[in-house]
């Protein structure tokens, strides 16, 4: 006799015995993505420029949260080197297109290069930077970062302090941000179901076991430094499709803005404002926060002022919602149902069933549980 | 070529005193309280800053305007730390504190930037100008008095750890926290209390850097790279580790400089971290700990 | 015939000398007990046995052949199960999910299909292994909460979870540290139940306990550890009326009283 709920933690699985109600559920779940997929696929369509420039953030954004938390958030290894490969991603796109002096669609053939460059890139950083404990860690990936920035700066292929320009693109400005907000939507659920699929697998949770005690998943033959390499990697190649993205719609690449110190905080804070670790914890914090920073910095243009405010939202983020929005709010209605329950329970004639009973003792034990991370 | 060395490792070694006063503050705050303490670097700029109000609009002594600086410092090291790192709890507190820290640093270096601009800023004093020449090479006093005076503190920090009864308390909890709560010790309070001495040093720290190099807003970031550099390399946690680890590390950067190529000394300055950590990922002088968390 | 057997293990922590010149041995199919006050080294030697550090001197044998040293994934892929006196488990996952952590290797031997093996993308814990997960849940009494997070779960159910994972891997050997320690009474009875279970069917055991009932109930044979070297060895019956235990563990009294009492 075994228990009648899902066995897995994966959101769309379910056991043969709930067939109905769970598969009815699923398929309405998937109508709705689908429909909420169409409605941002057709942004564009609305020829509102600036909505669609915003848009593009707003899914580089989410693309970036997603990946860095498919490093960071599932192992729990605070990475703030996530610029690192952006920018590398970036420069690499923007040296192939000065050489190759690229022009029309060709350019966003080169993404896949700026990707395997980063993700390259990214062996040996996460083999140095993956031996040692989690808070040398960060300060390794910032250490890095700045090396990097440096070379940016130094380094005479990379065009030095000036940077590098794109080729001039004639293409007509009313459409001009369309290609990205597609590349950039594609790269966004692409994170997303990536993300998605990593949760569930045996490789996923092996690294959200990593998270939770390393040295015993070791001891039961995890090997652990693969692992937290491949995610590693994985997150640095996202990156570097972003960067060399970003490269196109900004037309230029200069050291500052493509290893941008702000950058990896505010990932950090999206990803820690929706629920870090989470699967739709990153997803949620950008749809939050971009429209927000990315307003505050055009009408703001006092930048210190919105680094105050990071700062503040970040503090604030921590000491008060240390575990994110989702679940937070999860815990608090898993809390309230219980407590209905209990409370018609000792109403009502019928003793409590043992789902009541468990769910009162186990707090926020429910099958659904699995969906949300 | 002798005295071009002799600039080189002068330049090296008094500043790395003064980098190693910065850093000791810094791995101190590490040791008892398990935390990173990323605003050191920004706190330094603000001590900089906290000297050159003193010293242009109210025409302190750097040196005696230290008097007002350092309980200063020390309050607002003290506030930071029971306001925004005392109450993280959970699995994950050194990572929490960590981004509070950086969160923390930022709301500084920003409000810096409101207050003061984003120009560069010098403490230019009479310290400065006025030099001893030793070798053919002219030595700024600051850099003697600077060296002399992170040489006193250090040893303040030393005499406090190993002679009084709260440094007793405070090497018990770099050791074991729950022991210490055990036996009595207001682990509370001593965590404050370091956060509050680390945060002072800085102030003495910054005075110094103020009165050597320009500075803005924008240095901190430069400046806690290098810090937390330095006590990786030394070990974190160990005082002594990161007194020299500063000294070897900021001579090294000053050979470079003098001898290559000064656009290059910084990375250099870091590639010698990487490489240590490559070899030795718990630093020089750090105890191999099991890596719980 | 002799499953596990530790050979003069020397010890020691900076001054301190945990083992000195340790020597234990397990038969197969028996539960041991592994008893000593505080400090007389048990944990240590269960460190050194399943490789959770480095002995000094010494050497540990598995059917005779030596394990010594080997990290703990080897040690443990050789069939040394093992939990800890605070239980690790893997909080933010669920029970399910710790049991298929723990299934890995043997997932990897290939004996859930060699596709499966290869492919790290593949769903986390075939149905063979979901099947023996719960087939284990079932008997430590903890399938109902096989969707629950381990972090929700008491520390008596957290003890039951660390056995129940350590046994998907199916070891011929579970070393338990501490396994009744702070749990309630009617747990204490459920773990030493499913322990003899276990043992019927094939598992043996070498179990460190300080509750005395708990061990004089359960162990065919008891090894009393004293600042780290055993001391006596031999039936609960023996070693509960045996001074050298009672000196172990209240030390020496000044008059030879009558110190037969158990």
């Amino acid at each position: 006799m075994s228990a009648s709920r899902p066995m897995s933690a994966s959101p769309m699985s379910a056991s043969p015995m709930n067939a109905s109600p769970v598969r009815a559920n699923a398929i309405w779940r998937i109508a709705a993505a689908v429909a909420l997929l169409a409605v941002v696929a057709a942004v564009p369509l609305t020829s509102n420029v600036t909505l669609v420039h915003v848009g593009v953030f707003v899914l580089m954004y989410v693309g970036m949260a997603v990946s860095w938390n498919i490093f960071s958030g599932f192992s729990g290894y605070i990475s703030l080197g996530y610029a690192v490969f952006f920018g590398s991603g970036l420069y690499t796109v923007a040296i192939f297109s000065k050489h190759l002096n690229l022009t029309g669609s060709t350019v966003f053939a080169f993404l896949p290069v700026g990707a395997v460059v980063a993700g390259v890139i990214a062996i040996p950083v996460g083999l140095i930077a993956l031996r040692v404990r989690r808070h040398t860690f960060v300060v390794i990936t910032i250490a890095i970062f700045f090396i990097f920035q440096l070379m940016a700066y130094n380094f005479g292929f990379t065009g030095g302090s000036a940077g590098i320009l794109p080729p001039y693109l004639n293409w007509d400005p009313n459409t001009f941000n369309n290609p990205f907000y597609y590349i950039a939507l594609i790269v966004a659920v692409g994170s997303m179901v990536l993300a998605w699929g990593i949760w569930g697998s045996r490789f996923g949770l092996q690294l959200r076991a990593i998270r939770d005690d390393e040295d015993r998943a070791r001891g039961l033959g995890v090997k652990t430094m693969r692992v937290k390499l491949i995610a590693f990697v994985i997150s640095a190649l996202i990156a570097g499709v972003l960067g060399g993205l970003y490269f196109y719609f900004q037309q230029e690449a200069l050291p500052e803005f493509a290893f941008n110190p702000f950058l990896d905080l505010t990932i950090a804070l999206m990803v820690f404002v929706g629920g870090f670790g989470t699967l739709w914890g990153p997803v949620f914090g950008a749809l939050l926060l971009e429209p927000y920073l990315g307003y505050a910095q055009l009408q703001i243009s006092n930048s210190y002022v919105s680094e105050i405010v990071l700062g503040g939202l970040f503090l604030f983020v921590i000491l008060v919602l240390p575990r994110g929005i989702l679940p937070t709010a999860r815990e608090k209605l898993t809390a309230l149902r219980a407590g209905q329950q209990r409370r018609s329970a000792a109403k009502g004639a019928s003793p409590p069933s043992g789902m009541t009973a468990s769910t009162v003792q186990a707090g926020s034990g429910s099958p659904s549980t699995g969906s949300m991370r | 070529m002798g005295s071009r060395l002799f600039q080189a490792l002068a330049d090296g070694v008094l500043g790395g005193g003064v980098y190693g006063l910065m850093a000791v503050g810094l791995t101190l705050i590490f040791g008892v309280l398990d935390i990173i303490n990323i605003a050191q670097g920004i706190l330094v700029i603000l001590g900089s800053y906290l000297s050159y109000v003193l010293w242009a609009h109210l025409h302190i002594d750097v040196f005696l305007g230290l008097l007002i600086t350092i309980p200063l410092m020390f309050v607002l090291g003290v506030a930071i730390q029971w306001f925004f790192i005392r109450p993280l709890r959970g699995r994950e507190r050194t990572s929490m504190s960590l981004l509070a820290s950086y969160s923390v640093a930022i709301i500084i270096e920003g409000l810096l930037y409101q207050v003061f601009g984003s120009n560069y800023q010098s403490i230019q004093t009479k310290y400065f100008t006025n030099t001893i020449k030793v070798f053919g090479y002219y030595i700024p006093y600051i850099y003697l008095y600077g060296f002399g005076l992170a040489v006193l503190f250090v040893a303040a920090v030393y005499y406090m750890l190993y002679r009084t009864q709260f440094g007793r308390s405070v090497r018990a909890t770099m050791q074991d926290q729950t022991a210490a709560r055990l036996i009595g010790i207001d682990v509370n309070r001593v965590a404050a209390l370091t956060f509050g001495i680390g945060v002072a040093v800085t102030a003495a720290g910054g005075m110094v850097y103020g009165s050597i190099n320009s500075f803005s807003p924008n240095s901190g970031a430069d400046l806690i790279s290098r810090l937390l550099a330095i006590i990786i390399l030394g070990g974190m946690g160990s005082i002594v580790g990161a007194l020299g680890a500063a000294v070897i590390m900021i001579t090294l950067e000053s050979l470079v400089d003098v001898f290559w190529n000064p656009n290059w000394s910084v990375v250099v300055f870091y590639a010698v971290l990487v490489l240590v950590l490559v070899f030795r990922p718990q630093g020089i002088l750090g105890r191999k700990e099991a890596r719980a968390q | 015939m002799t499953l596990l057997r530790a050979e003069g293990i020397c010890k020691a922590f900076g001054g301190v000398q945990a083992l000195r010149d340790c020597s234990i041995d397990v038969e197969e199919g028996s539960i041991a007990g592994l008893i000593g006050p505080n400090g007389s080294g048990k944990t240590t030697l269960f460190n050194m046995i399943t490789g959770y550090g480095r002995v000094d001197s010494g050497d540990v044998y598995l059917n005779e052949k030596k394990i010594t040293n080997l990290p703990p994934d080897k040690v443990f892929a050789l069939g040394i199960g093992r939990t800890f006196q605070l239980t690790r488990v893997f909080h933010r996952l669920t029970v399910m999910e710790n049991m298929i952590v723990a299934a890995h290797h043997k997932e990897r031997s290939g004996q859930q299909g060699s596709g499966r093996s290869l492919n790290p993308f593949a769903r986390a814990g075939g149905p063979a292994t979901r099947k023996r997960a719960m087939e284990l849940l079932e008997f430590t009494g903890i399938a109902k909460l096989a969707g629950d997070r381990a972090e929700t779960l008491s520390y008596g159910q957290r003890k039951l979870l660390e056995l129940s994972y350590v046994m998907i891997a199916d070891p011929e050997i579970i070393l338990l540290d501490e396994p009744a320690g702070g749990v309630n009474p009617t747990l204490i009875g459920t773990i030493a139940d499913r322990i003899r279970e276990l043992n019927k069917q094939g598992t043996t055991f070498l179990i460190v306990e300080h509750n005395m009932e708990f061990v004089m109930g359960l162990c065919d044979r008891v090894t009393v550890l004293d600042f780290g070297c055993p001391v006596v060895t031999g039936p609960p019956d023996v070693i509960r009326n045996d001074h050298r235990v009672l000196d172990a563990y209240l030390g020496t009294a000044e008059e030879d009283d009558d110190s037969s009492a158990a």
